[in-house]
């Protein structure tokens, strides 16, 4: 069998502005996905809430010729990640094979030194256990809620997805590119025997599209387009050439592969 | 207050400064239960935050960092002067430092031992910390030792054993002087800590050139643990204002401000309470104030120095990061900051009336306050206001926040108090040597030195 991780590869995605409506069906995705806690409005007030994707809603102009933009921010997946070299356990990684930036939680100590130096404020803390009983059922008065004390009756936990770990309070999260899928597609390829085999290393290579994130397969305006950028023939490679083009904070240097693409208006 | 040096004679000595050994007054036994509440309630804190989560204090996203980190920060910067300053005054020879040094060293070791606890208090999992200790293992897992947490891990660990170390060795004479004035628990304490000491020539060459080595061994040590706690800050490029070159310096420079005032601090509060009034005079107290007011102008200089740049530079993001600090919600503690850290020293502190009376003691104080919002300032205002004004929040600690950090008051004061309780805080036998330097003898009629130099 080869190795699923050989061969090059750079995923990335792109984000056309110009599309997206701000429906925010990419947000609900992603929590669906990838097991993302609900904190609750009192959480939310203090600035706890977790989204692995977010749309931050700009406003133009003044009342009343006002005009929203929207603007979807996850993790940019950054080839030279300032929230890396900071984490004194390596739970903040890069991943090789995938050439993604992965959280290896059952790592994580939870210095949160990491998100403070991500300029997009895409890592999550857990703050409290928000999916279990905590050790103590009664000591937790800040985040109380009646389903959760004595018995497991929460019946959020019947939504969880089994190909992704739930997060216990103390560690930090974000967005994996849907790692998950990514590791599925690839060995859905081996199962079917579609690797090629060239200088003497086997590749797998994963058909254009194979892979989508919940982001992207949810996207009702196909705002987000997600693929290998190695490859020039993928979809993603060639909108990611568009003279609409820009990086979000590229000027940090931290080689974001996640592309927006937004017209210029006068 | 008295200037120059009395003669006072080594049975009065003895008597002086091991006075606060004795039976303690009731007064001191209310400060240490009151104290021991406080480390209580914040210890109760403490295991509710850890047994339910961080989320209990007042952190958030984006300010993932708060008071925890300012304020280990702070306990890190007090510790650098106590055993800066007593080994450049050791090494400089400088004749006044004798009844300080003691107290200063102490200073060191206890606020380390304090800010040393704040990675820990501020983890998210704290029963994983082990993991950023370089421990072998078979998987072949080390820490990132590209992190400043990891540095910051080594650094302290290494300041904490030297300076404790430079704490022990110069009271070994001093428990042998205990050891044979005590009975009881209390002599096998002395006897075990005293090492043997007889005072013999040779003992004593040791002991000085030992302290010969540390001196200049524990400086790059103590500039080099503040740095790294800078780094933590400047090594980090998204928040805004994080990302100087200036700041190690400056951190260097606040630390030994903030711990020389500390130490006029303590040394007045030992004049008061242990009535060591021909030991601690206008001398000592005047010198100190004279640094104190030398390192206001260089702390001021190397703050103006960041912000002028910032201001002028008109970067976007950092621009308004110190527009906020300055104009904004934060004008309070920016206010207070450049009140006590500059504007009350500088005034004050150039005239010898204030230096050498009880104002210097409140001056000395108010140092701290300002560098407490110092650090705040450096902490906060980044985080709240970054790049993207979406996720800009303000922070507001909580009181489980506010509880375990006033523990760690506690705690010091608790610590250093019960230090005096048990050891001479000022170091007997320093006194003593100085005294005899200088004594004269009359030789056939002529006045000698008794000694002409012994280090
Ligand atoms: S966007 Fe943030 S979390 Fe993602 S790789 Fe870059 S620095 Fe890290
Ligand atoms: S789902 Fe698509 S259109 Fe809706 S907010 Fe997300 S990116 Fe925009």
């Amino acid at each position: 069998m080869p190795d699923p991780s050989s061969g090059t590869r750079k995923w990335g995605m792109v984000i056309d502005l110009d599309r997206c409506n701000g429906c925010e069906a990419c947000v609900v995705a992603c929590r669906v996905e990838n097991n993302v806690a609900v904190a609750g409005a009192d959480e939310c007030g203090k600035g706890r809430q977790a989204y692995w994707i977010r749309v931050e809603r700009y406003w133009h102009g003044e009342f009343p010729n006002v005009r929203a933009s929207f603007m979807p921010i996850l993790c940019q997946q950054c080839q030279n990640a300032p929230c890396e070299p900071v984490c004194p356990v390596y739970a903040s990684y890069h991943d090789r094979a995938e050439q993604v930036n992965a959280q290896i939680y059952n790592r994580c100590i939870g210095t949160r030194y990491c998100a403070n130096n991500c300029p997009y404020y895409v890592r999550f803390f857990n703050w409290f256990d928000y999916w279990f009983d905590p050790v103590v059922p009664t000591i937790n008065v800040a985040y109380t809620n009646p389903m959760r004390m004595g018995l497991n009756l929460d019946p959020r936990r019947n939504q969880l997805n089994p190909d992704v770990t739930v997060r216990s309070r103390g560690v930090m999260e974000k967005c994996t590119f849907c790692i998950q899928r990514i590791r599925r597609a690839r060995l859905d390829v081996i199962k079917q025997g579609g690797f090629q085999s060239a200088d003497g290393i086997e590749h797998v290579k994963v058909p254009d599209g194979a892979v989508q994130p919940a982001c992207v397969q949810t996207c009702p305006t196909g705002a987000l387009v997600f693929g290998d950028l190695s490859d020039p023939e993928s979809a993603v490679s060639k909108l990611a050439t568009s003279e609409r083009r820009f990086r979000l904070l590229e000027e940090l240097g931290t080689e974001p592969v996640v592309i927006y693409l937004k017209e210029l208006r006068p | 207050m008295r200037e120059e040096p009395v003669h006072i004679s080594d049975a009065q000595i003895n008597e002086d400064l091991t006075r606060s050994l004795r039976r303690p007054s009731l007064l001191f036994v209310l400060v240490i239960l009151a104290l021991l509440v406080v480390l209580g309630v914040g210890v109760i804190l403490y295991v509710y935050m850890v047994l339910s989560g961080m989320g209990v204090a007042g952190i958030n996203r984006p300010v993932q960092w708060g008071l925890f980190i300012a304020s280990f920060v702070f306990w890190i910067g007090l510790s650098h002067s106590g055993t800066l300053i007593s080994a450049i005054l050791r090494l400089t020879q400088a004749e006044w430092r004798r009844p300080i040094t003691r107290g200063a060293e102490a200073m060191t070791v206890f606020t380390v031992a304090m800010g040393a606890l704040y990675p820990l208090i501020h983890l998210g999992r704290v029963w994983k910390f082990y993991y950023i200790i370089p421990i072998p293992d078979g998987r072949g897992l080390w820490p990132n030792f590209r992190s400043p947490l990891v540095w910051d891990f080594m650094a302290i660990t290494t300041y904490l054993t030297g300076s404790l170390l430079y704490l022990y060795l110069p009271m070994v004479p001093d428990m042998a002087v205990l050891r044979d004035r005590s009975t009881g628990l209390r002599r096998q304490l002395y006897t075990l800590l005293s090492l043997g000491w007889r005072g013999t020539e040779q003992e004593w060459r040791h002991l000085h050139r030992t302290l010969g080595v540390f001196m200049v061994v524990i400086l790059p040590v103590a500039v080099s643990v503040h740095s790294i706690v800078s780094w933590d800050f400047a090594m980090a490029i998204a928040p805004p204002t994080w990302h100087s070159t200036i700041f190690a310096p400056y951190f260097v420079a606040g630390a030994i401000y903030s711990g020389l005032a500390l130490v006029v601090t303590i040394m007045w509060l030992l004049r008061w309470g242990f009535h060591l009034e021909n030991y601690l005079r206008a001398d000592q107290f005047n010198n100190l104030g004279k640094m104190l007011f030398m390192m206001s102008i260089i702390w001021f200089y190397f703050w103006f120095s960041d912000a002028l740049t910032t201001w002028y530079g008109r970067v976007p993001a950092e621009f308004e990061t110190l527009r906020q600090t300055i104009l904004g919600p934060f004008l309070p503690f920016f206010v207070t900051m450049i009140l006590c850290n500059f504007v009350i020293p500088f005034a004050t502190l150039g005239f010898r009336r204030v230096r050498t009376t009880a104002v210097g003691f409140v001056v000395s104080l108010l140092i701290n306050v300002g560098m407490y919002c110092e650090r705040f300032l450096i902490v906060v205002p980044g985080l709240a206001h970054g790049r993207l004004p979406f996720n800009w929040r303000d922070y507001a600690p909580t009181y489980v926040e506010i509880g375990i950090i006033a523990a760690t008051f506690a705690g010091f004061i608790l610590l250093y108090l019960l230090f005096t309780r048990f050891f001479p805080a000022v170091a007997i036998w320093e006194i003593k040597e100085g005294q005899l330097l200088r004594s004269t003898r009359d030789v056939a009629g002529v006045k000698l030195p008794t000694i002409t130099r012994t280090e």
